[in-house]
């Protein structure tokens, strides 16, 4: 746990990325294969479940630290983190150091001479050190591997007081930044900075291997349902001439069968089918205007075009006679979606299709909303309602694996033209995403502007003569996401909240609202302001006769930290009432919130919810009064521009 | 707080009604008494000012030269209207005192900052006894615990080495007076040359001049081998890290000394490339042990968690409450002042 903790030290304090590089490096070379295969998952994402439930973990820091609910409560206030919180209240070795200052204190006291009994008492003031605090530190330090093998993981199985138990004994083997790490792995994985394509090309200049063959050999690994293995780390780095197999024709071709694929130099089990999906290949925003199309991107006829649908990105892989269905997060999903794999029986092996997932209900004219997707993986089992309710179909518009061959370097023309193939020739439900066809760019622009009729959030530009590429990266083409503009509207901030982590002490996460009918005047508004700021309710009537302000959505992100410094502080100013974390604002701000998707919803208020909201700026020249109002939503709604 | 409170809180400041002087005082006074020269308490326009004779310096350098200015050691006390007044050490910058108000039988102590860490820059901290203990809390949550200064020094000086290996400078920022002096006096100087930006120099010459060994520094206008400055530790105010005086110390590695590094989101939010957890104030275990080694039965919580340590004291079983003052501006949000 130590060198993992130092590791951690050293990627949490960087910034550069050169240094976290080495940081990994450093690890790696130090680490056993079984310690850096957990340090590999924790760091590229990976989230085993939750072990031990928060609510507990809070109750038993509260209880070793001897402090109140309410003063945790502030602590985390502050602090921002549920895990740092826990690890910095608990009494540390150091404190032992604070309190033979005290003991100092103390001796002074008595110098001056107060009689003792009364010192003795002293220590109801402060946290004591638990019993056997300090001999537990000569403990032999246990490396990562044993510490969520042995330690954590089999928590889970104990009763609650036999864990308390154990989890009180390993706070107390461990330092401050121990404990954190501790603690954020018992409550299931942590952030520290790192992305996932750093930790591959750091462990690819460990092993001397290609980035790229890393990132395919890691697919799958963080999955949660399983723990990583040393066995499996020593595969992901396992040197790539290793094999005696076609590791030639592979580079001549690019497009032979991987050969990390091949099972007899795997060293996973050899009954295992190799369901690994490939990296996924992502899109990048279009940073630039239609204007700049003809020039930037040449003519429409050098790209596919396809709309872009607003389901959940999936590889479907199909390996002797078995289907995974892995989403864009590496997570297997294939339990969460039996019509697909039911409906991948008629296709043949050796085969990976990408695509999306759609909730598309049979006879619609267009994929239902997101929403309803959501909806569905919400729900724990699939009843037959859940299934007629959001029937899903998948929406297939590339082909990685045919025939047991790596199609990647096949150009995207080629692919298109083996998917199209492969949908007709084998009978299967899957639909294909079709080809738009137009002449100029304009043309396009027109056919975008249909989008949100279409139920789809723009289109996806592909060049014909691009490579599958991997993750985020332009080398071997690009894939442009030529989204529609997001929906518009002027809302009041009037609930605010302290953010999390780096946000923490600083009022972030805001509730804005619109106003119920659109006001009279900006006297009408002013008088519904000041009824707010004096603490009167609301009249009796319908929403829609007597003004107030509805709240209606969330959000925390889209302001800069100056321009968030500048919130908090008039936020501050403005506070009418604090309610736990929460204070409530004199409406004084207008921002303008942009969202994705608009959806009736009968679980809040304001009958409406939002997806994606974000705010796109402050409407400092926008009179309050002139804000939205929930009509102005109810028009989104049905489809209509407001002006 | 009722009127015969030997201390009570006025638009200007901390007041003694029987003396008829104030603590600290915001706003122009005719008697003022000082416990210690950082900005936010010993302010200019006060027509008498009372203080530690080691503030002498740096008062006279930060508010004027010709200020009427009384000075006492510590455990010295004068009558003030025939109230009792004597300062004794709070262990925070170098000349900083509680005050020690006695009248009637009765004996109150402001107690200014103080931390009750040693720190070889100034007398340790003295728990003083009495009837009313009016304390800060700055660090006044269960998350602020510090650890040995030895440990953080050790760290700093890792660091720096580790720098100067790399052949890249090694800038920390930090409050100007005391903590500046505090580190100084923990560094390793055969690691390589210490340069102080001129905010720092001027009171580590105060420091000097009060009998406080500190190692050698210099002006970055003194160093004349260019290739000294890759080898430095860079002392400046935080103010300064990021200012165009900074520029001259390219691919400097940028560390910040605060009690608010305690917290992971404060260092990443700072975008410091180190954190170094160290304070001039005291630690949550550090409050309590010297509010209790006071015996005071009532305390008076000023600037910091005002309302947490309040609430807690008087779960404790003590008399508590709180002055609104105007130390350090909203100490939980400032990473600069009140560090």
């Amino acid at each position: 746990m130590k060198r993992f903790s130092l590791l951690f030290q050293e990627l949490d304090r960087s910034t550069a990325t050169l240094d976290k590089v080495a940081a990994l490096k450093r690890y790696y070379a130090d680490a056993s294969p079984a310690d850096a295969a957990w340090a590999t998952y924790f760091l590229a994402g990976g989230k085993p479940r939750q072990v031990v439930k928060t609510a507990e973990l809070r109750v038993l820091a509260r209880e070793v630290a001897q402090i109140p609910e309410w003063l945790f409560e502030e602590a985390y206030q502050a602090v921002g983190d549920l895990a740092e919180t826990i690890a910095l209240v608990l009494p540390t070795h150091s404190d032992a150091g604070s309190l033979s200052l005290a003991e100092r204190v103390r001796e002074r006291v008595l110098a001056d001479q107060v009689p003792a009994e009364d010192c003795a008492n002293r220590d109801t003031l402060s946290p004591t050190l638990p019993p056997g605090g300090r001999e537990q530190q000569v403990r032999i330090d246990a490396g990562l591997a044993e510490w969520i093998e042995q330690r954590l993981l089999p928590l889970k199985s104990l009763d609650e007081t036999e864990r308390a138990k154990l989890i009180r004994s390993y706070w107390n083997e461990l330092d401050t930044t121990g404990r954190f790490l501790l603690t954020k792995l018992i409550g299931g994985g942590f952030r520290v900075g790192v992305s996932k394509l750093l930790v591959q090309r750091s462990l690819a200049e460990h092993a001397g291997v290609d980035p790229k063959r890393i990132a395919e050999r890691m697919m799958g690994f963080t999955d949660g349902t399983r723990s990583p293995t040393a066995n499996e780390f020593l595969r992901i780095i396992r040197a790539e001439n290793s094999s005696t197999t076609n590791a030639n024709s592979e580079s001549e071709n690019g497009a032979s069968i991987d050969a990390s694929r091949e099972p007899n130099e795997a060293l996973s089990e050899p009954t295992e089918v190799n369901g690994q999906p490939y990296p996924f290949f992502l899109a990048h925003q279009i940073p630039f205007a239609l204007a700049a199309f003809d020039e930037k991107l040449g003519p429409p006829s050098d790209w596919i075009v396809e709309w872009k649908y607003d389901g959940i990105r999936a590889q479907i892989v199909k390996r002797s006679d078995r289907v995974f269905i892995w989403s864009r997060g590496e997570e297997l999903m294939t339990d969460r979606f039996p019509e697909i794999v039911e409906q991948a029986n008629a296709l043949p092996n050796g085969m990976v299709l990408d695509g999306e997932i759609l909730v598309w209900k049979e006879g619609a004219a267009q994929p239902a909303p997101f929403a309803l997707l959501q909806q569905r993986i919400g729900r724990k089992t699939l009843t037959k309602k859940v299934l007629a309710d959001a029937p899903v179909v998948f929406m297939a518009y590339d082909v990685l694996e045919n025939e047991q061959r790596d199609l990647r370097q096949f150009v995207q023309r080629e692919r298109r033209v083996i998917l199209e193939k492969l949908l007709s020739q084998f009978a299967t439900k899957y639909l294909l995403s079709p080809n738009i066809a137009g002449q100029a760019w304009q043309d396009l622009e027109t056919l975008r502007s249909e989008s949100r009729v279409r139920g789809v959030e723009g289109f996806m530009l592909k060049h014909r003569d691009a490579a599958y590429g991997t993750g985020r990266t332009k080398a071997d083409g690009t894939w442009w996401k030529w989204k529609i503009d997001p929906m518009t509207i002027d809302c009041v901030l009037i609930y605010a909240q302290a953010g999390h982590g780096r946000r923490a002490s600083l009022y972030t996460d805001y509730t804005f609202a619109v106003w119920s009918r659109a006001p009279r005047d900006a006297a009408e508004a002013q008088q519904v302001i000041d009824n707010i700021a004096d603490g009167k309710p609301v009249p009796e009537g319908a929403m829609t006769d007597v003004l107030q302000l509805v709240p209606f959505a969330k959000a925390y992100s889209g302001l800069t930290d100056e321009e968030f410094k500048r919130v908090d502080a008039i936020i501050r100013k403005n506070t009418i009432n604090k309610f736990g974390p929460v204070r409530s604002v004199k409406p004084s701000l207008v921002f303008e919130l942009g969202f994705e998707g608009i959806n009736e919803s009968t679980r809040h208020k304001s009958g409406i919810a939002v997806r994606f909201p974000r705010m796109l700026r402050i409407r400092d020249d926008k009179p309050i009064h002139e804000a939205n109002s929930l009509s102005d939503l109810r028009s989104m709604l049905l489809g209509e521009n407001i002006a | 707080m009722t009127t015969t409170d030997l201390i009570v809180l006025r638009a200007e400041g901390l007041y003694c009604a029987a003396g008829d002087f104030f603590i600290d005082p915001w706003r122009p006074v005719s008697r003022a008494v000082i416990t210690h020269a950082h900005a936010d308490h010993a302010r200019s326009g006060h027509s008498r000012y009372l203080a530690h004779v080691k503030s002498e310096g740096i008062l006279r350098t930060r508010i004027g030269a010709d200020i009427a200015l009384q000075t006492l050691e510590y455990g010295e006390s004068i009558s003030i209207n025939n109230v009792n007044v004597s300062l004794h050490p709070a262990g925070h910058v170098l000349g900083s005192a509680q005050v020690r108000v006695e009248n009637e039988g009765r004996v109150w102590v402001a107690s200014g900052d103080y931390k009750v860490a040693p720190d070889a820059t100034c007398v340790p901290f003295e728990p003083v006894r009495c009837d009313t203990f009016i304390t800060e809390s700055t660090f006044g949550l269960p998350v602020y615990r510090w650890r040995d200064d030895a440990e953080v020094f050790a760290e700093i000086n890792t660091w720096w080495a580790e720098n100067r290996d790399a052949n890249r400078p090694t800038m920390l920022a930090c409050y100007s007076f005391g903590k500046a002096q505090r580190i100084l006096s923990g560094l390793d100087s055969s690691i390589g040359p210490v340069i102080v930006h001129g905010a720092v120099d001027p009171l580590n010459r105060a420091y000097r001049a009060a009998g406080v060994a500190l190692p050698e520094t210099k002006l970055v206008s003194e160093v004349t081998d260019k290739a000294d400055i890759n080898r430095a530790l860079v002392l400046c105010p935080p103010s300064a890290s990021a200012s165009t005086w900074a520029n001259r110390f390219k691919n400097a590695s940028v560390g910040f000394a605060s009690g608010w590094m305690q917290l992971r989101g404060r260092r990443r939010m700072g975008g410091y490339d180190r954190g170094f957890v160290l304070s001039d104030h005291a630690d949550w275990p550090g409050l309590q042990s010297a509010i209790k080694a006071t015996h005071a039965s009532r305390v008076i919580v000023t600037h910091g968690y005002e309302a947490v340590m309040t609430r807690w004291l008087t779960e404790q079983g003590l008399e508590a409450g709180s002055f609104k003052t105007e130390y350090g501006d909203d100490a939980k949000e400032s990473t600069h002042d009140a560090s």
